[in-house]
């Protein structure tokens, strides 16, 4: 913890109990801390926060918005409001856009049973999808010799692009085409098996949340990941500063 | 008065089929409270006039497949999609990004070895543009996911449903299980 | 530069311009220059020379005359009389008719409301001087306001002038400039940033290019009181590069600046320096976003995060950076040179100032109007803009482009202000109308709003990217006569998933165009859910 003693402590409530936190810890922190449950996709402790998959939206009392919790910052008072019927329909609907958006066959997945898209459904009480699959044209890119790239699995949180920045230093991720249209690319969208960055180090493999991104030669449901290193990583250059 | 209970096999593997038969010796247990009116599993011709509940498996592919689901919502009192197929249309659904036209083409033409020819026959319903689950065609009662899902899961899902209760199924299955 | 030496120019120019006792002014806006205005130009001066008139009328390329729909236009005598559709080959025929007034079939009646009903303050210099000579805008009193600030205010009073203006952003969301100001100011960094919001991407709206193409030194002198009211001392213009024409008068105004010493270091001999430089947008509408656009002008993909923290505290390069759109910049000098007083006599009780609008879609006068806020729709649609062509009944006004709504006639009698038009469901926006008459299929209207957020979400965010493109599906199928009627419950709950969880204002404001619809039109979409073969 840099400047451990400039860190004033703050304290607030969460789903009415009061706790104490870091005034630099963000409401998922604090939830994480307390036990409370939040669905994140996006966010990988260890990996930057970008607010980006909504799925950790929380309530503040006396405000009608809704925040983020990965992004937001704890402040003196505030009361959060984890669990409501509306962040539950809210949370719900996130993941079925998701779940329509591309082609997530859970059944011949590598990831099958090893999938955080696959586990928040389940959690949430997911028996369905309400509406209607889009079904695109995605690709696969298998030209790495030890991994590969399965953009119908591909959920766009971009802890693959993050991981290789933050952690590894390597950048070879980065996300082209706007909307609908995202994808991750390796380079400048070049395949993967011709990138002059990649370190081959398989951390990208490891952080994606589905089985966007395996180990060659996995048969369905095999591909399981390790992503406790990010935050160790993480933890460990932290204190070396 | 015994509860009516029909199975229907869409487009699908047969498996959630299979997982059904698993139940073993527990189907005797309902038994005396079911009657199985119609299904691949016995051997009655037509659909009945109206059934308690009918589980589906399998996703909707085919001009076929199309007429029969509302055919059988229409006569149906509780209509359950058993599986991810009927749930999502799940590995019949593969074939969506791609044009009708050009899978079969692959199939029958580029890829056979003898008598390559697109198959044309009265007989043989035109496939849909693109594979639907159930729920996209008619209403949906209850959902049951998994490939297939477990025997346990399905055993529990008709003893709630006979004891007048809607199964929780949350803990017990999900996509892909 | 001193003071003295600014009203020496003045003073000159004045003199230059006296010389010339009359003038004609050509339209060389985007709207007339590609309908060949510039060519106009010339062959008026060439046909004047011939007749040995060049001293008696001087031919001048001005910024935007108002009336697009009737380009390219030339106003003669004083700006008393305005010529109409006036081409090149018509040189004769506007040089014949010079001393016989009247008499020109091309005749632009200066007399309509079009033009008497408008009150410019942001438009004020625009289709008078030409935005290519900084001597014109010195003329009107250009960089009085930034020396008055430099040399009779301290940054404080500054910016209780801008508090006390009532003005508030008139890039979309009406937050008060003064207190954004005052939020920037407060910050402890010896490095801020100005930043210019020119990326004006609305379908319909052309009123920050029609600033910066006829007016760009009252943008630069915006800035420089911005900066100094702030304590910074670099700005950057984020302008999109489909405004060639905004991009080269803004890049000439500033190099002009520079030159006399009215952009660069100790202006009019005080410790205040202040750059800007232009940055070029790739016209991805989302970049328009406050974090978006800092994103992009740091060499990223254009793309927002989430706030807080707010660029006032952490903006371009985790710098307080203030952003204000080319509108509201284009405020602050006549603010600074008449007083906060005399900008709040105008408008409303909670909007001051007077706003521009372009107007655009099926009425009569397209173009660009500028009225005082507090204006009925009514007034603005039927008086100054001439009303529904062709004879069509009125059947409702898109306000606030993409993240707008439609209102219908019902409510054409609201005065126009901030608050009036979130209450119908609609915003100010930036300040594009769009007209639509009965003809107009409201679903349509939606869907083509939806499939603009749709193509210009950035995709990071999952409700935006997905759910956009999932109601926009939605909207094809309910338009296609294929929708059911829970459908309609689907697209709801679509729309207010999107509009409450996405990430930026984009998304937030996306679902708006069909909420509106759904509100004042819900009978277009009922009709083609249980009639679709009588709505073909």
């Amino acid at each position: 913890m840099p400047n451990g003693s400039n860190i004033k402590v703050k304290t607030l409530k969460i789903d009415g109990k009061d706790v104490s936190a870091r005034e630099d810890q963000t409401i998922l922190d604090v939830c994480k801390e307390n036990g409370v449950f939040i669905p994140t996709l996006c966010h990988l402790e260890g990996l930057s926060n970008i607010g980006a998959c909504r799925l950790c939206m929380v309530e503040v009392e006396g405000s009608k918005k809704l925040f983020p919790s990965c992004t937001t910052a704890i402040t003196e008072g505030m009361s959060v409001i984890t669990q409501t019927d509306r962040l539950k329909h809210y949370r719900k609907m996130i993941l079925e856009l998701i779940f329509a958006e591309r082609n997530h066959t859970c059944s011949v997945c590598v990831s099958n049973s090893h999938c955080d898209l696959q586990y928040l459904g389940q959690k949430m009480g997911i028996d369905h999808v309400r509406v209607p699959y889009r079904f695109p044209k995605q690709s696969v890119d298998a030209s790495h010799p030890y991994f590969q790239l399965d953009h119908n699995r591909c959920i766009l949180c971009t802890r693959c692009v993050r991981v290789c920045e933050e952690i590894e230093g390597a950048h070879v991720w980065d996300v082209s085409g706007r909307g609908i249209n995202a994808k991750v690319i390796t380079d400048l969208n070049q395949p993967w098996g011709t990138s002059e960055t990649c370190t081959t180090c398989g951390k990208c493999v490891n952080v994606c949340p589905t089985g966007a991104l395996s180990d060659k030669g996995r048969s369905v449901a095999e591909m399981t990941k390790r992503r406790e290193f990010v935050a160790l990583l993480a933890n460990r250059r932290k204190e070396k500063v | 008065m015994k509860v009516k209970i029909a199975t229907v096999w869409l487009d699908g593997c047969s498996g959630c089929h299979m997982s059904f038969l698993d139940m073993d010796e527990r189907i005797l247990s309902i038994a005396d409270k079911i009657e199985l009116v119609y299904s691949p599993l016995v051997d009655h011709k037509t659909f009945p006039d109206m059934v308690d509940v009918t589980i589906v498996e399998g996703a909707v592919a085919s001009t076929d497949d199309l007429a029969k689901i509302k055919k059988i919502r229409a006569h149906s009192k509780i209509l359950i999609a058993l599986g991810d197929c009927a749930v999502n249309a799940n590995v019949p659904s593969m074939r969506n990004p791609i044009p009708v036209d050009e899978i079969i083409n692959r199939a029958y033409v580029e890829n056979a070895l003898i008598n390559k020819d697109m198959p044309v026959h009265p007989a043989l319903p035109p496939l849909l543009k693109r594979v639907m689950p159930v729920h996209e065609v008619v209403k949906v009662d209850l959902f049951i996911q998994g490939c297939p899902p477990k025997n346990d899961t399905i055993f529990f899902a008709i003893a709630e449903l006979l004891e007048g209760r809607v199964p929780d199924l949350t803990t017990m299955t999900r996509f892909g299980a | 530069m001193t003071h003295e030496e600014l009203l020496l120019i003045k003073k000159l120019e004045l003199e230059e311009q006296a010389h010339h006792k009359k003038c004609l002014k050509v339209c060389v806006a985007a709207g007339c220059v590609s309908q060949n205005s510039e060519q106009v130009k010339e062959s008026l001066e060439k046909e004047l020379k011939s007749r040995r008139l060049e001293d008696e009328y001087h031919v001048k390329g001005v910024g935007c005359l108002g009336l697009c729909a009737a380009g390219p236009l030339v106003a003669i005598d004083e700006d008393k009389r305005m010529l109409k559709e006036i081409n090149p080959e018509d040189a004769v025929h506007v040089v014949d008719q010079l001393k016989k007034p009247g008499t020109s079939k091309k005749e632009c009646p200066t007399s309509m409301p079009f033009f008497q009903r408008q009150q410019k303050i942001v438009l004020e210099n625009c289709g008078k001087i030409d935005p290519e000579r900084i001597e014109e805008y010195i003329a009107v009193d250009g960089y009085e306001g930034l020396y008055k600030v430099l040399h009779d205010m301290n940054p404080n009073e500054v910016v209780q002038e801008l508090i006390a203006s009532g003005l508030r952003g008139r890039g979309g969301g009406g937050y008060p400039t003064g207190l954004k100001w005052s939020t920037v100011a407060k910050t402890q960094s010896v490095k801020k940033y100005v930043i210019c919001n020119a990326d004006e991407g609305d379908p319909g709206a052309f009123m920050d290019r029609a600033v910066l193409e006829s007016d760009p030194h009252r943008i630069l002198e915006g800035m420089a009181i911005a900066a100094y009211a702030i304590g910074a001392d670099e700005g950057f213009i984020y302008v999109r590069a489909e405004y060639p024409l905004a991009i080269k008068r803004l890049k000439n105004a500033i190099k002009q600046a520079e030159r006399k010493g009215l952009l660069g270091t100790n202006i009019f001999g005080t410790p205040f320096s202040f750059s800007i430089s232009i940055r070029l947008g790739a016209g991805a509408f989302v970049c328009g976003e406050e974090t978006a656009l800092i994103a992009s002008i740091e060499g990223g993909r254009g793309t927002p995060r989430p706030r807080p923290p707010y660029p006032a505290e952490s903006g371009l390069w985790g710098k307080p950076t203030l952003i204000n759109n080319v509108e509201t910049l284009a405020n602050i000098a006549p603010i600074i040179r008449k007083g906060a007083d005399w900008y709040s006599s105008i408008g409303t009780e909670t909007s001051k100032g007077t706003k521009v609008f372009a107007l655009a879609g099926q009425i009569e006068n397209t173009g660009l109007i500028e009225v005082p806020m507090g204006i009925t729709l009514r007034d603005i649609i039927f008086e100054i803009g001439g009303g529904i062509p062709n004879g069509k009944a009125f059947k409702a006004v898109q306000t606030g482009g993409p993240s707008g709504g439609c209102i219908p006639a019902d409510h054409l009698d609201t005065a126009v202000d901030y608050e009036s038009l979130t209450r119908l469901g609609s915003i100010m926006g930036s300040g594009g109308m769009i007209l639509i008459d009965e003809t107009s299929d409201m679903v349509e209207v939606a869907r083509y709003f939806m499939e603009f957020c749709m193509s210009e979400s950035c995709g990071k965010c999952v409700p935006c990217r997905v759910g956009t493109a999932q109601i926009y599906d939605l909207l094809s199928k309910i338009s296609g006569g294929e929708a059911v009627d829970q459908d309609l419950s689907l697209l709801e709950d679509l729309c207010d998933v999107v509009k409450n969880t996405s990430l930026c204002g984009l998304g937030q404001s996306a679902p708006n165009p069909v909420l509106s619809t759904l509100k004042y039109f819900r009978k277009e979409y009922l009709t083609k859910i249980q009639q679709p073969e009588a709505a073909h």
